[in-house]
């Protein structure tokens, strides 16, 4: 044992060997994969002595206001010109942020509309390429080159998502970057549009750019191009929108290099940094306003896109001082062999959406504004998942993270006498819309989605209604685009479109926005299909606020065996508006009505089939029974409500054939529920004797911690569980082995499996 | 002092008391959870969020799955008023949703001095523009 022990002692090597062992392992890295000192990392880089000496030379507020407004507006101006000129659907409706990073990296100015989830996730890949690639004599940074990059475990939330990244040299020094993202949709993975949800792997998910040079003397490189057109099914969108976001990336370096040209290179690089110092110090300042406490929720996503199960967001939010954490520890181990897992980054971006958007919309865009907030989650959850984790719908982890974050900081918001925007319960926030690919009249291979996941509906604010429609949770200035324009590129028409689903409600006192129905049928191709990627057909993705409801449920609705444009043309008088008639009055003969949850995999459809689904609506605030009745009527009049649930709920009474109120009687009728409420309610200490159980209930696969014990993470059932700080396996049965399964079990107990071989 | 803490309850600074903004009812410590004072009643959500397509006919009908999702409804004993709503999964224990520094929250409210209305934030109006 002592010889051993000497052996070893003598093998320890010395401060100069561990110096030689370091230089050999980098210089001899195998594979520069995604980078933890940069990935977990979301906070400001230290401040440089470049950047020193030049706010001791340049620090007039003024002067400073002045050209920060000149680079916003020249970031406002290549936001408009990739809008304008993208070929991507995203591009179009403003899924894209364009803006100038600090030449460590740090993004500090971003165009004002867009999607500002990009804000806190461009950084990633740059810091990347200052690392790895500035010092390195095969790649190298110089005027003139430009870099691509799309996987999501290099920074990003998606890989449907494309950066080009350019560095901006001032008489040949690198002063800062320019960068324009896009999404851009197809990507050439398993399914078309970008967003596969039938991922098993990182393999499945089509082109996995980590960052690389693409671009020299501001040319596009050839060969380089036609092989990323080779990987994907959209070659000519790949090559457009490659050119459009280098050439916005160039407007953006000519309004820098006029600044540059005008007030000098200290001007610019002092804005940079200033900028960003004071919003992170501006940002610990209205924390600090916040009441001291520890706010608790969870929401909870009741699929994997593939099958139905209880996956739990566990939120813990505390403010202490000027301190502000989100713990997300309790949360769903991450699945193996499932697409909705996120990197921690997308979470963070998410989160910066919910300040950046919804609580202090008046700050500058850009990275500081979440840089002093902390995020704490266990290592290989669903909210931070591994690097061979499938991440492709990592927007149903970091939508129902977002929501989470939205309904916590409410609940601090309300007793805070400085506010920037009014408390709001949480917005709807999935994205129900049809994603399709296939060949489309012209000949083309399309891959993409409709913009309507851009129509969410808002949840209540404290003094009035949530709007429908309004905005996705991303991205406050975003279109849902013109249908018909689409519908000359796309071989299907969307027969019903932005009609208000009735009674597809969140009751409150102020009720949520409500979402509308689309129907989809394809027309002028035999090669056409959908998919869509939405969780909520069991359980609401939201929670209510201060006595508010969440929205209810989604599902996906089929009418197939019929080709509706027959209908149309022969029968007009048979065809229905709405999902509610045609799916109870089954008005097509022969035809088969079926319904499903929201996580379709791609899917060919035969001309004339209906595919039905709706936005959905945002939660809605306070207790119903304090709504006004005029308000009531109101949305019955607009097609939001039906009488009978209207009154059944809000205990307005009103004449069903003029819709006049009787005041006297409504008054009566809500005092006797307030009196029916206490009556069939428990004190807390008896409700929760016979309502908490000590695991999750057996008849439910369950993912996540059960109560306040956020050490022990279910895996699946009340009894299959993990430590959670030792990531284990967590894969899935194909949803049609389980089908099987279950069949031949019922076969073997008919006994009709007969002498079948096993 | 007393400080509005939601739309429905507020806490009174000198007793340390959550108490109801309808009806001033004393719910409990504000050291401890405000759900302890109130009364709860497990709806089941089909009731609130009706089901659009027939049950009967169909697996998926917009309403939440009863055997997956209860909404746990908190009123006050006094004047029932509906203060908070929670969407849990059968069984699950109730969340210890808003756990007050009660020393913090009296040195901050202290130092501003001054009692404060709810405020409901900054209204959206339209600019009045350029004119002459």
């Amino acid at each position: 044992m002592n010889q051993m022990s000497n052996a070893r002692a003598l093998k320890t090597p010395s401060a100069a060997d561990m110096e030689l062992i370091k230089k050999f392992l980098d210089d001899t890295t195998l594979f520069l994969g995604p980078d933890p000192e940069i990935m977990q990392n979301h906070d400001l880089m230290p401040r440089s002595r470049d950047e020193d000496a030049a706010i001791t030379a340049f620090n007039d507020v003024h002067s400073i206001a002045k050209i920060r407004d000149r680079i916003q507006s020249g970031c406002d101006e290549g936001y408009e010109m990739v809008e304008q000129m993208g070929a991507a659907p995203g591009a179009k409706w403003g899924d894209v942020i364009t803006g100038v990073y600090s030449a460590s990296g740090d993004l500090a100015i971003a165009s004002a509309g867009g999607v500002l989830i990009f804000s806190a996730l461009v950084h990633h890949p740059i810091k990347f390429i200052i690392k790895n690639w500035l010092n390195d004599p095969t790649v190298g940074v110089r005027e003139g080159d430009g870099f691509i990059h799309n996987d999501s475990r290099y920074g990003n939330v998606h890989n449907t998502d494309q950066s080009m990244i350019l560095p901006i040299f001032h008489e040949g020094k690198l002063v800062c970057w320019v960068a324009s993202t896009v999404h851009e949709g197809e990507n050439g993975a398993i399914e078309p549009g970008g967003m596969p949800s039938m991922a098993e792997s990182p393999s499945d998910e089509g082109l996995k750019m980590s960052p690389f040079k693409v671009v020299e003397n501001y040319q596009i490189k050839r060969d380089i191009l036609t092989f990323l057109q080779n990987s994907v099914r959209e070659p000519k969108l790949q090559y457009e929108d490659m050119k459009v976001k280098l050439f916005a990336c160039l407007r953006i370096k000519q309004r820098i290099e006029e600044t540059l040209n005008t007030d000098g290179p200290e001007a610019l690089i002092s804005t940079l940094r200033l900028t960003m110092e004071n919003v992170r110090a501006e940002v610990k300042r209205r924390v600090s306003e916040w009441p001291d406490m520890t706010v608790r929720t969870y929401i909870i996503q009741d699929s994997t896109l593939r099958e139905n199960c209880v996956v739990k967001i566990n939120c813990k939010l505390t403010k202490t001082g000027d301190r502000l954490i989100f713990d997300f520890r309790g949360s769903s181990p991450e699945f193996t062999n499932r697409a909705t897992n996120t990197i921690v980054a997308g979470l963070k971006g998410m989160l910066a959406q919910v300040f950046l958007c919804y609580v202090w919309p008046d700050l500058p865009r850009g990275q500081a504004a979440f840089a002093p907030i902390e995020v704490i989650t266990d290592p290989h959850s669903i909210v931070n998942c591994s690097y061979d984790a499938p991440n492709s719908q990592s927007l149903m982890s970091i939508f129902t993270g977002f929501t989470a974050g939205q309904h916590a900081v409410a609940k601090f918001l309300y007793s805070c006498p400085e506010k920037f925007t009014k408390v709001h319960a949480p917005t709807f926030n999935m994205i129900n819309t049809f994603i399709w690919g296939g060949v489309s009249q012209h000949g083309e291979t399309l891959g993409n989605l409709c913009a309507d996941l851009n129509g969410m509906g808002a949840g209540a604010v404290v003094d009035r209604d949530g709007e429908h429609a309004l905005a996705p949770i991303f991205a406050t200035m975003a279109d849902i685009g013109e249908q018909e324009l689409n519908e000359e590129e796309v071989p299907f028409l969307q027969l019903v479109s932005k009609k208000m689903t009735r009674d597809a409600i969140a009751p409150g006192k102020y009720r949520g926005g409500q979402g509308y129905t689309m129907m989809v049928a394809t027309k002028d191709s035999s090669q056409w299909g959908f998919m869509t990627t939405c969780q909520g057909a069991k359980i609401p993705p939201l929670q209510g606020l201060f006595g508010g409801y969440a929205c209810g449920c989604y599902p996906l609705s089929k009418v197939q065996g019929v080709d509706v444009y027959d209908i149309l043309i022969n029968e007009p008088e048979k065809f229905r508006h709405s999902i509610e008639e045609i799916m109870n009055e089954r008005p097509f003969d022969g035809a088969s009505y079926t319904t499903h949850h929201m996580g379709m995999g791609f899917e060919i459809s035969r001309r004339g089939e209906l595919f039905m689904i709706s936005q959905g609506a945002g939660a809605g605030y306070g207790d119903l029974l304090e709504r006004e009745p005029a308000n009531v009527i109101k949305d019955i009049e607009e097609g939001l409500m039906s009488s009978e649930v209207a009154e059944r709920l809000y205990k307005v009474k009103f004449d069903s054939a003029t819709l006049a109120i009787n005041f006297e009687a409504t008054a009566q009728a809500r005092a006797e529920e307030r009196k029916a409420r206490i009556a069939r309610s428990k004190p807390y200490a008896e409700f929760i004797k016979e309502w908490n159980k000590p695991k999750p209930p057996s008849h439910l696969q369950y993912f996540g911690c059960w109560g306040d014990d956020v050490s022990i993470l279910y895996m699946g059932g009340p009894d299959v569980i993990r430590d959670a700080d030792k990531p284990k396996p967590n894969y899935m049965q194909h949803p049609k082995d389980v089908r099987i399964a279950e069949l031949e079990a019922r076969l073997a107990n008919l006994g009709a499996l007969g002498d079948e071989k096993q | 002092m007393k400080v509005p803490m939601t739309e429905y309850l507020r806490i009174d600074l000198e007793t340390e008391n959550w108490e109801c903004r309808v009806c001033n009812h004393v719910v409990g410590s504000a050291k401890g959870n405000y759900k302890e004072g109130l009364l709860v009643h497990n709806r089941d959500p089909r009731e609130i969020h009706p089901p659009i397509i027939d049950p009967d006919k169909y697996r998926f009908t917009f309403s939440p799955d009863p055997e997956w999702v209860r909404i746990l409804e908190y009123c006050c004993p006094s004047c029932g008023t509906q203060v908070e709503t929670e969407y849990a999964i059968p069984g699950h224990p109730p969340l210890f949703d808003m756990e007050v520094n009660l020393p913090a929250l009296k040195a901050q409210w202290e130092a501003r001095g001054k009692e404060s209305e709810p405020y409901a934030g900054p209204a959206v109006t339209t600019a009045i523009g350029h004119n002459h």
